[in-house]
């Protein structure tokens, strides 16, 4: 099923709050195999001139996943997420994500395609403090394979 | 590890290679710690059944493993301001010890202004490259 080309533009209502905190940083760190200790260590993070621990730049696909639910979920989009994989991502960071940050998603819809019967859903994802701080900017493409 | 300065850096200036491995435990770790349980990280019955060759790593592990090179390099995983990956092939993790193995590399594509440079990463497995695209801008001083 091809995706309607007017779904482009739609933004869906913030998220709840996510409140960033030290121990799930120090958790995706470990899961990505990284001692780096400016993930863990907050004296280690201030002499790297951070307010506290900071995040690794691929720890908002934590929120960007979430966030990015209520895209495919909407039924007007009509994604068979059965048949979902992710094709590109990308992370623009306004800066750091660390420890304490009180943030908030807002998902839309940047752009739809459909190519050789696989449709692909490119989602932003904003993040921000819930004062309004711009911290990082998401796009995930996701690609529904057709069916033979 | 010594952070890389500006003055250091010119097109072309290569990254350290990293060598990884990625085994069955390291994906129901990194299921757990960002919350992405899709069963194709983790069963292989489905995975098979949906036509894959067995289970596959998460992309985002594989592109925040490929991460970690530029981090170490830059020596402040602050610095990246900007990183993008296009998944080209599934990383198959064997239901073994050693895993897949991910090998990364990485020369400096361009000087941008303000400091910045691009880096651009080679991602392999097997000798196959798993991101078509992958490529950081980390502002250096």
């Amino acid at each position: 099923m091809a995706l309607d080309p007017g779904l482009v533009g739609r933004s869906y209502p913030p998220s709840a709050v996510y409140e960033v905190g030290r121990e799930k940083i120090a958790e995706f760190a470990t899961a990505l195999g990284d001692p780096d200790p400016v993930y863990r260590d907050p004296a280690a993070a201030r002499a790297a001139g951070h307010l506290d621990v900071i995040a690794p730049p691929t720890f908002a696909i934590v929120l960007s996943l979430g966030a990015g639910n209520v895209v495919v979920e909407d039924p007007e989009v009509g994604i068979d997420y059965s048949r979902v994989v992710h094709g590109e991502q990308r992370f623009t960071h306004h800066r750091p994500i660390r420890a304490g940050d009180r943030l908030v998603a807002t998902a839309a819809i940047d752009a739809v395609k459909t190519v050789a019967g696989n449709d692909m859903l490119t989602t932003r994802v904003d993040l921000a403090t819930e004062d309004g701080e711009p911290v990082c900017t998401t796009h995930s493409m996701l690609v529904a394979r057709g069916q033979k | 590890m010594t952070p890389v300065r500006l003055a250091d850096v010119e097109v072309g200036t290569e990254l350290p290679e990293q060598t990884s491995r990625i085994t069955r435990a390291d994906l129901v770790r990194y299921a757990g710690a960002s919350g992405d349980f899709n069963v194709i990280h983790w069963n292989e019955r489905v995975a098979v059944e949906v036509g894959l060759p067995g289970v596959i790593a998460h992309g985002m592990l594989t592109a925040g493993i490929a991460a970690r090179a530029v981090t170490q390099w830059a020596g402040d995983p602050g610095a990246v301001v900007d990183y993008q990956v296009r998944f080209s092939r599934p990383v198959v993790v064997p239901d073994d010890d050693a895993g897949a193995e991910l090998t990364v590399r990485g020369r400096v594509a361009a000087l941008l202004e303000d400091g910045r440079v691009r880096v651009d990463l080679a991602v392999t497995s097997g000798g196959e490259k798993v991101l078509s695209l992958a490529r950081a801008v980390i502002a250096l001083s």
